[in-house]
């Protein structure tokens, strides 16, 4: 059987990873992805967490951030293509309008 | 070494190359399909943490519904013009050091509290499965599941909202 700590560890070097790509990429849509990245790596916990203890709450909690997931990235992308309306790009590092 | 270990380290190197495949790639469109393989590998682990429920959840939802959303927005934008300019050295290797920095948090929190325990390969063919889930979820989550449909209701009004011409 597999110890539950290789799988604690493949999740947060996932989990780390996506951390990584928010904060080098510049592009938005990238950046969504690393922030899927990282709620897919907190699942994996979730559910390897569930099995050791034999219980489907663990289960349940993934499904509803599958869910929250889903909502967010309707509205996220939404946002992005109203950025790329009136910017022309998706660079973060050009939506400095707030800067004063 | 067992099957299942040898059938774990696999597919946890498939998962964690197509991870370092979405940091690196230069295009989007790679990206996102380095994204959908990683999806499909955490499938399958959670199919070998028996929860098949949630492993087809995943493939439908996150490796179908979501990517999908993600290329059509990628394709309505333009690959070409998702190029942008080069990423400042100097953020880049900051940003590398606090990920290090991260794992190593991680890893000293997780091993800290010695979670030596080892998981149940077969616990038994109810546990996971669709009809365990409902009666969990309606049980005694139900509260929690009607919230999330108001959720999903607003998120899909407001994509509506912030896309639509004035």
């Amino acid at each position: 059987m597999i110890p539950i700590s290789y799988y604690i560890l493949l999740s947060a070097i996932l989990f780390t990873i996506g951390a990584v790509c928010v904060l080098i990429r510049r592009n938005a849509i990238i950046i969504f992805m690393g922030i899927e990245l990282m709620l897919n790596a907190a699942n994996l916990a979730f559910v390897a967490f569930a099995n050791q203890h034999q219980s489907v709450s663990g289960q349940i909690i993934v499904f509803f951030v599958i869910a929250v997931a889903a909502a967010e990235v309707a509205v996220g992308l939404a946002l992005i293509v109203a950025i790329f309306r009136t910017k022309q790009s998706i660079d973060v590092d050009q939506l400095n309008s707030l800067k004063g | 070494m067992t099957a299942e270990l040898i059938l774990f380290l696999v597919l946890a190197l498939v998962a964690v190359g197509a991870a370092l495949g979405l940091l690196f790639s230069r295009n989007a469109v790679y990206a996102a399909l380095f994204l959908v393989l990683n999806f499909i590998t955490v499938a399958v682990f959670y199919l070998l943490l028996n929860a098949p429920f949630l492993a087809m959840a995943q493939v439908t939802i996150y490796a179908g519904a979501i990517m999908v959303l993600f290329l059509f927005v990628i394709m309505l934008l333009g690959a070409k013009k998702l190029k942008t300019r080069g990423e400042n050295l100097w953020q880049r290797r900051l940003a590398i050091g606090l990920g290090v920095v991260l794992l190593g948090e991680l890893g000293v929190l997780f091993f800290a509290k010695g979670w030596r325990g080892t998981l149940i390969g077969d616990i038994g063919s109810k546990f996971g499965s669709p009809e365990s889930i409902g009666i969990e979820l309606f049980n005694q989550y139900l509260l929690p599941f009607e919230i999330t449909s108001i959720l999903l209701l607003v998120g899909m009004i407001g994509a509506i909202v912030l896309t639509k011409d004035n």
